[in-house]
Protein backbone atom coordinates (compact mmCIF):
# COMPACT_ATOMS: atom_id res chain seq x y z
CA UNK A 1 0.00 0.00 0.00
CA UNK A 2 2.75 2.46 0.98
CA UNK A 3 4.67 1.67 -2.20
CA UNK A 4 1.61 2.25 -4.40
CA UNK A 5 0.98 5.60 -2.68
CA UNK A 6 4.58 6.71 -3.27
CA UNK A 7 4.46 5.70 -6.95
CA UNK A 8 1.11 7.48 -7.33
CA UNK A 9 2.45 10.81 -6.04
CA UNK A 10 5.82 10.50 -7.77
CA UNK A 11 4.02 10.14 -11.10
CA UNK A 12 2.11 13.34 -10.33
CA UNK A 13 5.17 15.32 -9.30
CA UNK A 14 4.10 15.73 -5.67
CA UNK A 15 7.08 15.89 -3.30
CA UNK A 16 7.40 13.64 -0.28
CA UNK A 17 8.33 15.63 2.84
CA UNK A 18 9.01 14.92 6.50
CA UNK A 19 8.19 17.36 9.31
CA UNK A 20 8.71 17.14 13.09
CA UNK A 21 6.34 15.06 15.19
CA UNK A 22 7.18 17.22 18.22
CA UNK A 23 6.29 20.89 18.15
CA UNK A 24 6.47 23.86 20.52
CA UNK A 25 2.81 24.59 19.70
CA UNK A 26 -0.31 22.42 19.85
CA UNK A 27 -3.52 22.19 17.92
CA UNK A 28 -6.36 24.31 19.29
CA UNK A 29 -9.30 22.16 18.17
CA UNK A 30 -11.33 21.40 21.31
CA UNK A 31 -12.26 17.99 19.86
CA UNK A 32 -8.63 16.84 19.53
CA UNK A 33 -6.68 16.08 22.70
CA UNK A 34 -2.90 16.27 22.37
CA UNK A 35 -0.03 14.47 24.14
CA UNK A 36 2.40 16.66 26.03
CA UNK A 37 6.04 15.75 26.60
CA UNK A 38 8.90 17.58 28.26
CA UNK A 39 12.11 18.67 26.58
CA UNK A 40 14.88 18.81 29.20
CA UNK A 41 17.73 21.27 28.73
CA UNK A 42 18.95 21.62 32.32
CA UNK A 43 18.39 23.81 34.16
CA UNK A 44 15.44 24.60 31.92
CA UNK A 45 12.69 22.49 30.47
CA UNK A 46 10.02 23.13 27.90
CA UNK A 47 6.73 21.48 26.97
CA UNK A 48 6.63 19.97 23.51
CA UNK A 49 3.51 18.54 21.91
CA UNK A 50 3.08 15.48 19.71
CA UNK A 51 1.26 16.51 16.56
CA UNK A 52 -2.41 15.68 16.10
CA UNK A 53 -1.75 16.04 12.35
CA UNK A 54 1.15 17.38 10.23
CA UNK A 55 -1.03 20.19 8.91
CA UNK A 56 0.68 23.22 10.48
CA UNK A 57 4.23 22.21 9.57
CA UNK A 58 3.20 21.32 6.02
CA UNK A 59 1.45 24.67 5.58
CA UNK A 60 4.64 26.40 6.65
CA UNK A 61 6.48 24.53 3.87
CA UNK A 62 3.78 25.55 1.38
CA UNK A 63 4.13 29.18 2.40
CA UNK A 64 7.89 28.87 1.95
CA UNK A 65 7.27 27.86 -1.67
CA UNK A 66 7.53 24.05 -1.56
CA UNK A 67 4.83 23.49 -4.16
CA UNK A 68 2.56 20.42 -3.88
CA UNK A 69 3.71 18.05 -1.12
CA UNK A 70 2.67 14.84 0.65
CA UNK A 71 3.69 13.11 3.83
CA UNK A 72 3.18 9.70 5.47
CA UNK A 73 3.65 10.02 9.22
CA UNK A 74 2.37 9.20 12.68
CA UNK A 75 -0.21 11.41 14.36
CA UNK A 76 -1.27 11.27 18.01
CA UNK A 77 -4.68 11.92 19.57
CA UNK A 78 -5.02 11.49 23.29
CA UNK A 79 -7.85 9.41 24.70
CA UNK A 80 -9.00 7.98 21.38
CA UNK A 81 -9.20 4.20 21.49
CA UNK A 82 -11.86 1.90 20.12
CA UNK A 83 -12.74 -0.33 17.23
CA UNK A 84 -11.80 2.41 14.74
CA UNK A 85 -9.40 4.46 16.87
CA UNK A 86 -5.89 4.12 18.21
CA UNK A 87 -4.22 7.11 19.91
CA UNK A 88 -1.16 6.68 17.65
CA UNK A 89 -1.99 6.17 13.98
CA UNK A 90 -0.66 6.73 10.48
CA UNK A 91 -1.77 9.63 8.32
CA UNK A 92 -1.31 10.30 4.63
CA UNK A 93 -1.65 14.03 4.19
CA UNK A 94 -1.18 15.98 0.98
CA UNK A 95 -1.57 19.52 -0.35
CA UNK A 96 -2.12 20.53 -3.96
CA UNK A 97 -1.26 24.07 -4.94
CA UNK A 98 -3.87 25.70 -7.21
CA UNK A 99 -6.32 22.83 -6.69
CA UNK A 100 -9.89 23.59 -5.67
CA UNK A 101 -11.95 21.03 -3.76
CA UNK A 102 -13.39 19.40 -6.90
CA UNK A 103 -9.92 18.81 -8.35
CA UNK A 104 -8.78 17.37 -5.03
CA UNK A 105 -11.78 15.01 -5.01
CA UNK A 106 -10.79 13.81 -8.51
CA UNK A 107 -7.34 12.98 -7.18
CA UNK A 108 -8.75 11.16 -4.12
CA UNK A 109 -10.88 9.03 -6.44
CA UNK A 110 -7.85 8.26 -8.61
CA UNK A 111 -5.79 7.22 -5.56
CA UNK A 112 -8.51 4.87 -4.26
CA UNK A 113 -8.96 3.44 -7.75
CA UNK A 114 -5.27 2.66 -7.68
CA UNK A 115 -5.21 1.22 -4.14
CA UNK A 116 -8.33 -0.92 -4.53
CA UNK A 117 -7.58 -1.96 -8.14
CA UNK A 118 -11.18 -2.10 -9.31
CA UNK A 119 -12.56 -3.87 -6.19
CA UNK A 120 -14.88 -0.96 -5.37
CA UNK A 121 -18.10 0.08 -7.08
CA UNK A 122 -18.26 3.46 -8.83
CA UNK A 123 -17.55 6.38 -6.47
CA UNK A 124 -20.35 8.69 -5.31
CA UNK A 125 -20.23 12.41 -4.55
CA UNK A 126 -22.95 14.03 -2.54
CA UNK A 127 -23.38 17.24 -0.58
CA UNK A 128 -23.74 17.11 3.20
CA UNK A 129 -27.16 18.79 3.10
CA UNK A 130 -28.43 16.33 0.47
CA UNK A 131 -27.28 13.15 2.25
CA UNK A 132 -28.42 14.50 5.65
CA UNK A 133 -31.90 15.20 4.28
CA UNK A 134 -32.03 11.78 2.62
CA UNK A 135 -31.50 9.85 5.87
CA UNK A 136 -33.09 12.21 8.41
CA UNK A 137 -35.49 14.41 6.47
CA UNK A 138 -33.91 17.38 8.29
CA UNK A 139 -32.29 20.56 7.06
CA UNK A 140 -28.62 20.35 8.10
CA UNK A 141 -27.90 24.01 7.42
CA UNK A 142 -30.74 25.55 9.43
CA UNK A 143 -31.13 24.35 13.02
CA UNK A 144 -34.54 23.68 14.50
CA UNK A 145 -34.52 22.26 18.01
CA UNK A 146 -38.13 21.06 17.61
CA UNK A 147 -37.53 19.23 14.31
CA UNK A 148 -34.21 17.71 15.42
CA UNK A 149 -35.65 16.55 18.78
CA UNK A 150 -38.73 15.06 17.15
CA UNK A 151 -36.51 13.06 14.78
CA UNK A 152 -34.29 11.82 17.65
CA UNK A 153 -37.34 10.71 19.63
CA UNK A 154 -38.79 8.93 16.61
CA UNK A 155 -35.43 7.14 16.07
CA UNK A 156 -35.38 6.04 19.74
CA UNK A 157 -32.35 8.22 20.44
CA UNK A 158 -33.71 10.40 23.28
CA UNK A 159 -30.18 10.82 24.71
CA UNK A 160 -29.47 13.19 21.82
CA UNK A 161 -31.75 15.82 23.35
CA UNK A 162 -29.90 15.91 26.70
CA UNK A 163 -26.45 15.68 25.12
CA UNK A 164 -26.90 18.20 22.30
CA UNK A 165 -29.36 20.73 23.73
CA UNK A 166 -29.24 23.91 21.67
CA UNK A 167 -25.89 23.21 20.01
CA UNK A 168 -26.32 22.87 16.24
CA UNK A 169 -22.77 21.49 15.83
CA UNK A 170 -23.32 18.77 18.47
CA UNK A 171 -26.64 17.75 16.91
CA UNK A 172 -24.97 17.40 13.52
CA UNK A 173 -22.16 15.28 15.00
CA UNK A 174 -24.69 13.08 16.77
CA UNK A 175 -27.20 12.57 13.96
CA UNK A 176 -24.55 12.25 11.25
CA UNK A 177 -22.58 9.67 13.30
CA UNK A 178 -25.56 7.47 14.15
CA UNK A 179 -28.12 8.01 11.38
CA UNK A 180 -26.18 8.99 8.23
CA UNK A 181 -22.58 7.77 8.29
CA UNK A 182 -23.38 4.02 8.70
CA UNK A 183 -25.11 4.11 5.28
CA UNK A 184 -22.31 5.83 3.35
CA UNK A 185 -20.28 4.08 0.65
CA UNK A 186 -21.45 0.48 0.51
CA UNK A 187 -18.36 -1.12 -1.03
CA UNK A 188 -17.71 2.16 -2.76
CA UNK A 189 -15.96 5.44 -2.15
CA UNK A 190 -18.35 8.13 -0.93
CA UNK A 191 -17.22 11.76 -0.88
CA UNK A 192 -19.36 14.13 1.16
CA UNK A 193 -18.68 17.82 0.49
CA UNK A 194 -20.17 21.15 1.51
CA UNK A 195 -20.09 20.75 5.30
CA UNK A 196 -22.15 23.19 7.37
CA UNK A 197 -20.02 26.20 8.29
CA UNK A 198 -20.23 25.44 12.03
CA UNK A 199 -18.40 22.15 11.39
CA UNK A 200 -15.27 23.47 9.71
CA UNK A 201 -12.47 25.16 11.62
CA UNK A 202 -9.84 25.35 8.90
CA UNK A 203 -11.84 25.45 5.67
CA UNK A 204 -12.90 28.42 3.60
CA UNK A 205 -16.53 29.30 3.45
CA UNK A 206 -18.07 28.62 0.05
CA UNK A 207 -18.18 31.75 -2.11
CA UNK A 208 -21.71 31.04 -3.35
CA UNK A 209 -23.23 29.80 -0.09
CA UNK A 210 -21.67 31.06 3.15
CA UNK A 211 -23.74 28.52 5.14
CA UNK A 212 -21.40 25.78 3.90
CA UNK A 213 -17.65 25.34 3.97
CA UNK A 214 -15.38 23.84 1.32
CA UNK A 215 -14.70 20.69 3.28
CA UNK A 216 -14.85 17.08 2.11
CA UNK A 217 -15.01 13.80 4.01
CA UNK A 218 -14.22 10.34 2.66
CA UNK A 219 -16.19 7.18 3.56
CA UNK A 220 -16.23 3.50 2.60
CA UNK A 221 -18.67 1.06 4.24
CA UNK A 222 -19.71 3.67 6.79
CA UNK A 223 -16.11 4.18 7.97
CA UNK A 224 -14.68 7.69 7.97
CA UNK A 225 -11.33 7.58 6.16
CA UNK A 226 -10.32 11.20 5.75
CA UNK A 227 -11.03 14.87 5.78
CA UNK A 228 -9.99 17.62 3.37
CA UNK A 229 -10.35 21.36 2.90
CA UNK A 230 -9.98 24.13 0.40
CA UNK A 231 -7.51 25.70 2.79
CA UNK A 232 -8.03 28.92 4.65
CA UNK A 233 -5.11 31.26 3.86
CA UNK A 234 -6.23 34.44 5.62
CA UNK A 235 -3.90 34.88 8.63
CA UNK A 236 -6.24 37.28 10.44
CA UNK A 237 -9.20 34.92 10.05
CA UNK A 238 -7.03 31.98 11.17
CA UNK A 239 -5.88 33.93 14.22
CA UNK A 240 -9.48 34.78 15.09
CA UNK A 241 -10.51 31.11 14.84
CA UNK A 242 -7.51 30.05 16.98
CA UNK A 243 -8.51 32.55 19.67
CA UNK A 244 -12.13 31.45 19.70
CA UNK A 245 -11.05 27.79 20.00
CA UNK A 246 -8.64 28.63 22.81
CA UNK A 247 -11.49 30.40 24.65
CA UNK A 248 -13.75 27.40 24.08
CA UNK A 249 -11.05 25.10 25.53
CA UNK A 250 -10.90 27.36 28.61
CA UNK A 251 -14.68 27.24 29.07
CA UNK A 252 -14.61 23.44 28.86
CA UNK A 253 -11.62 23.15 31.22
CA UNK A 254 -9.49 21.41 28.59
CA UNK A 255 -5.67 21.53 28.67
CA UNK A 256 -4.36 24.91 27.56
CA UNK A 257 -3.39 25.00 23.89
CA UNK A 258 -0.35 26.93 22.65
CA UNK A 259 -1.17 28.93 19.54
CA UNK A 260 1.20 28.25 16.63
CA UNK A 261 2.57 31.75 15.96
CA UNK A 262 4.96 30.32 13.38
CA UNK A 263 2.02 29.08 11.33
CA UNK A 264 0.35 32.48 11.61
CA UNK A 265 3.57 34.18 10.49
CA UNK A 266 3.73 31.82 7.50
CA UNK A 267 0.10 32.54 6.58
CA UNK A 268 0.83 36.24 6.84
CA UNK A 269 3.77 35.79 4.50
CA UNK A 270 1.35 34.09 2.14
CA UNK A 271 -0.06 30.57 1.76
CA UNK A 272 -0.60 29.75 -1.92
CA UNK A 273 -4.13 28.84 -2.99
CA UNK A 274 -4.35 25.13 -2.22
CA UNK A 275 -6.47 22.20 -1.14
CA UNK A 276 -5.33 19.53 1.27
CA UNK A 277 -6.56 16.27 2.72
CA UNK A 278 -5.56 13.76 5.40
CA UNK A 279 -6.42 10.07 5.15
CA UNK A 280 -6.15 7.47 7.92
CA UNK A 281 -3.98 4.75 6.42
CA UNK A 282 -4.72 2.21 9.18
CA UNK A 283 -8.42 2.44 8.41
CA UNK A 284 -7.82 2.15 4.67
CA UNK A 285 -5.81 -1.01 5.42
CA UNK A 286 -8.77 -2.24 7.51
CA UNK A 287 -11.07 -1.85 4.51
CA UNK A 288 -8.54 -3.40 2.10
CA UNK A 289 -8.08 -6.45 4.34
CA UNK A 290 -11.73 -6.54 5.52
CA UNK A 291 -10.59 -6.38 9.16
CA UNK A 292 -13.22 -5.79 11.85
CA UNK A 293 -11.01 -3.64 14.11
CA UNK A 294 -8.04 -1.31 13.83
CA UNK A 295 -6.12 -3.58 16.22
CA UNK A 296 -6.08 -6.22 13.45
CA UNK A 297 -3.95 -4.00 11.19
CA UNK A 298 -1.55 -2.67 13.86
CA UNK A 299 1.47 -4.56 15.15
CA UNK A 300 0.57 -3.64 18.72
CA UNK A 301 -2.52 -1.56 19.52
CA UNK A 302 -2.37 0.78 22.52
CA UNK A 303 -3.44 -1.91 25.03
CA UNK A 304 -0.31 -3.89 24.05
CA UNK A 305 2.02 -1.03 23.07
CA UNK B 1 -19.29 3.94 45.53
CA UNK B 2 -16.73 4.57 42.82
CA UNK B 3 -17.51 6.66 39.74
CA UNK B 4 -16.69 5.35 36.25
CA UNK B 5 -16.11 7.34 33.06
CA UNK B 6 -17.15 6.15 29.59
CA UNK B 7 -13.61 5.01 28.79
CA UNK B 8 -13.79 2.58 31.72
CA UNK B 9 -17.12 1.03 30.65
CA UNK B 10 -16.37 -2.65 30.04
CA UNK B 11 -18.60 -5.68 29.62
CA UNK B 12 -19.82 -6.81 33.04
CA UNK B 13 -19.28 -3.46 34.81
CA UNK B 14 -22.26 -2.70 37.11
CA UNK B 15 -23.49 0.88 37.11
CA UNK B 16 -26.42 2.97 38.29
CA UNK B 17 -28.50 4.37 35.42
CA UNK B 18 -31.87 6.12 35.93
CA UNK B 19 -31.75 4.90 39.58
CA UNK B 20 -31.62 1.25 38.53
CA UNK B 21 -28.63 -1.08 38.73
CA UNK B 22 -27.42 -2.03 35.24
CA UNK B 23 -24.72 -4.16 33.70
CA UNK B 24 -22.69 -3.11 30.62
CA UNK B 25 -22.87 -5.55 27.71
CA UNK B 26 -20.96 -3.65 25.03
CA UNK B 27 -19.36 -0.20 24.63
CA UNK B 28 -18.40 1.31 21.26
CA UNK B 29 -16.36 4.52 20.89
CA UNK B 30 -17.76 6.69 18.09
CA UNK B 31 -15.93 9.85 17.06
CA UNK B 32 -15.92 11.85 13.85
CA UNK B 33 -12.37 13.08 13.09
CA UNK B 34 -13.36 16.70 13.62
CA UNK B 35 -16.26 16.27 16.00
CA UNK B 36 -17.63 15.29 19.37
CA UNK B 37 -16.77 11.82 20.71
CA UNK B 38 -19.64 9.58 21.87
CA UNK B 39 -19.95 6.17 23.48
CA UNK B 40 -22.73 3.92 22.26
CA UNK B 41 -23.46 1.48 25.07
CA UNK B 42 -25.57 -1.69 25.25
CA UNK B 43 -26.65 -2.13 28.82
CA UNK B 44 -28.93 -4.51 30.75
CA UNK B 45 -31.23 -3.24 33.47
CA UNK B 46 -30.68 -5.82 36.22
CA UNK B 47 -34.08 -5.15 37.80
CA UNK B 48 -36.18 -5.73 34.69
CA UNK B 49 -33.71 -7.76 32.61
CA UNK B 50 -34.39 -5.42 29.68
CA UNK B 51 -31.52 -4.61 27.31
CA UNK B 52 -31.31 -1.05 25.99
CA UNK B 53 -28.98 1.06 23.87
CA UNK B 54 -27.85 4.38 25.28
CA UNK B 55 -25.51 7.09 24.05
CA UNK B 56 -23.14 9.13 26.21
CA UNK B 57 -20.85 12.05 25.50
CA UNK B 58 -17.34 10.62 25.96
CA UNK B 59 -15.97 11.49 29.39
CA UNK B 60 -19.36 11.42 31.11
CA UNK B 61 -19.46 9.41 34.32
CA UNK B 62 -21.89 7.07 36.05
CA UNK B 63 -21.87 5.84 39.62
CA UNK B 64 -20.92 2.23 40.21
CA UNK B 65 -23.63 -0.11 41.51
CA UNK B 66 -23.01 -2.33 44.54
CA UNK B 67 -24.09 -5.53 42.81
CA UNK B 68 -22.61 -8.95 43.60
CA UNK B 69 -23.50 -12.54 42.70
CA UNK B 70 -23.43 -14.90 45.69
CA UNK B 71 -23.87 -18.69 45.85
CA UNK B 72 -26.55 -19.52 48.41
CA UNK B 73 -28.61 -22.47 49.49
CA UNK B 74 -32.37 -22.28 48.92
CA UNK B 75 -34.10 -23.14 52.20
CA UNK B 76 -37.89 -22.96 51.93
CA UNK B 77 -40.93 -21.01 50.76
CA UNK B 78 -43.12 -19.52 53.51
CA UNK B 79 -45.89 -18.58 51.09
CA UNK B 80 -44.91 -14.91 50.76
CA UNK B 81 -41.13 -15.16 50.69
CA UNK B 82 -38.48 -17.61 49.66
CA UNK B 83 -35.54 -17.91 52.01
CA UNK B 84 -31.87 -18.32 51.09
CA UNK B 85 -28.75 -18.85 53.19
CA UNK B 86 -25.07 -18.06 52.73
CA UNK B 87 -23.08 -21.27 53.25
CA UNK B 88 -20.15 -19.72 55.11
CA UNK B 89 -21.83 -17.16 57.40
CA UNK B 90 -25.31 -18.79 57.64
CA UNK B 91 -26.71 -15.31 57.01
CA UNK B 92 -30.22 -15.53 55.58
CA UNK B 93 -31.96 -13.48 52.88
CA UNK B 94 -35.59 -13.45 51.75
CA UNK B 95 -37.04 -12.63 48.34
CA UNK B 96 -40.66 -12.18 47.23
CA UNK B 97 -42.23 -13.71 44.11
CA UNK B 98 -41.55 -10.60 42.02
CA UNK B 99 -37.80 -10.95 42.56
CA UNK B 100 -37.70 -14.73 42.30
CA UNK B 101 -39.71 -14.72 39.06
CA UNK B 102 -39.45 -17.82 36.87
CA UNK B 103 -36.47 -19.07 38.88
CA UNK B 104 -39.07 -20.29 41.40
CA UNK B 105 -40.06 -23.04 38.96
CA UNK B 106 -36.67 -24.71 39.44
CA UNK B 107 -35.94 -24.19 43.14
CA UNK B 108 -35.92 -27.36 45.25
CA UNK B 109 -35.30 -27.17 49.01
CA UNK B 110 -31.56 -27.44 49.89
CA UNK B 111 -30.42 -26.82 46.26
CA UNK B 112 -27.71 -24.25 45.54
CA UNK B 113 -28.49 -21.21 43.41
CA UNK B 114 -27.09 -17.76 42.62
CA UNK B 115 -28.54 -14.75 44.42
CA UNK B 116 -27.71 -11.33 42.94
CA UNK B 117 -27.47 -8.79 45.76
CA UNK B 118 -27.86 -5.04 45.23
CA UNK B 119 -26.95 -2.99 48.31
CA UNK B 120 -27.17 -6.28 50.22
CA UNK B 121 -30.77 -6.97 49.13
CA UNK B 122 -31.74 -9.75 46.68
CA UNK B 123 -32.24 -8.36 43.18
CA UNK B 124 -32.55 -11.55 41.16
CA UNK B 125 -32.30 -15.32 41.58
CA UNK B 126 -30.62 -17.60 39.05
CA UNK B 127 -31.11 -21.36 39.48
CA UNK B 128 -28.27 -23.80 38.73
CA UNK B 129 -27.99 -24.59 35.00
CA UNK B 130 -29.09 -28.17 35.62
CA UNK B 131 -31.48 -29.33 38.33
CA UNK B 132 -32.80 -32.77 39.24
CA UNK B 133 -36.52 -32.85 40.07
CA UNK B 134 -39.22 -35.45 40.67
CA UNK B 135 -42.13 -35.93 38.29
CA UNK B 136 -45.34 -35.65 40.33
CA UNK B 137 -47.83 -36.01 37.50
CA UNK B 138 -47.69 -37.43 33.98
CA UNK B 139 -49.49 -39.94 31.75
CA UNK B 140 -48.46 -43.57 32.28
CA UNK B 141 -45.22 -44.67 30.59
CA UNK B 142 -45.36 -46.47 27.25
CA UNK B 143 -43.06 -49.49 27.09
CA UNK B 144 -40.80 -49.84 24.07
CA UNK B 145 -40.94 -46.21 23.04
CA UNK B 146 -37.36 -44.98 23.20
CA UNK B 147 -37.25 -42.43 20.41
CA UNK B 148 -38.22 -38.83 20.96
CA UNK B 149 -41.33 -38.78 18.77
CA UNK B 150 -43.63 -36.23 20.37
CA UNK B 151 -43.33 -36.78 24.09
CA UNK B 152 -45.81 -35.70 26.78
CA UNK B 153 -46.10 -33.03 29.45
CA UNK B 154 -44.87 -33.83 32.96
CA UNK B 155 -45.47 -31.77 36.08
CA UNK B 156 -42.50 -31.54 38.46
CA UNK B 157 -42.40 -31.19 42.24
CA UNK B 158 -41.63 -27.47 41.95
CA UNK B 159 -44.65 -26.78 39.71
CA UNK B 160 -42.76 -26.56 36.43
CA UNK B 161 -44.14 -28.43 33.43
CA UNK B 162 -41.66 -29.87 30.92
CA UNK B 163 -42.00 -32.13 27.88
CA UNK B 164 -40.56 -35.60 28.51
CA UNK B 165 -40.26 -38.74 26.33
CA UNK B 166 -43.20 -41.18 26.53
CA UNK B 167 -41.21 -43.83 28.46
CA UNK B 168 -40.62 -41.59 31.48
CA UNK B 169 -42.94 -42.41 34.37
CA UNK B 170 -44.42 -40.62 37.36
CA UNK B 171 -42.26 -40.41 40.54
CA UNK B 172 -39.09 -40.75 38.50
CA UNK B 173 -36.41 -38.06 38.83
CA UNK B 174 -35.27 -36.18 35.73
CA UNK B 175 -32.50 -33.73 34.91
CA UNK B 176 -33.62 -30.41 33.32
CA UNK B 177 -31.71 -27.53 31.73
CA UNK B 178 -33.15 -24.49 33.53
CA UNK B 179 -31.99 -22.04 30.79
CA UNK B 180 -34.18 -23.68 28.14
CA UNK B 181 -36.64 -25.65 30.29
CA UNK B 182 -35.72 -28.81 28.36
CA UNK B 183 -35.58 -32.41 29.57
CA UNK B 184 -32.02 -33.82 29.51
CA UNK B 185 -32.21 -37.36 30.97
CA UNK B 186 -33.62 -39.62 33.63
CA UNK B 187 -31.75 -39.76 36.92
CA UNK B 188 -31.27 -43.06 38.77
CA UNK B 189 -31.78 -42.47 42.46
Amino acid sequence: MLQRIRVFFASRNVWEVETPLLSHASGTDSQLAFFTSTYETPPNSQSLFLQTSPEFAMKRLLAAGSGSIYQICKAFRNGEAGRFHNPEFTILEWYRVDFDLAQLMNEVEALFDDLFAGKLNAPQRVSYAEIFAQFTGLNALIFSFEAYSAFATQQNLPDAITICGESHALWLDFLFSFCVQPHLGENSLCLVYGYPACQSALARLNVENPLVADRVEVFINGIELGNGFYELSDAAEQNRRFDSEIQLRQRENLPVAIKDERLLAALEFGLPDCSGIALGLDRILMVLTESPAIANVLSFAIQRA
Amino acid sequence: MAVYSTSEFRAGLKLMLDNDPCSIIENEFVKPGKGQAFNRVRIRNLKTGRVMERTFKSGETLEGADVVDVEMQYLYNDGDYRHFMMQDTFEQYQADAKIVGDAGLWLKDQDMCTVTLWNDLPLAITPANFVELEIVETDPGVRGDTSGGGGKPAKLSTGAVVRVPLFVAQNEFIKVDTRTGEYISRVKE
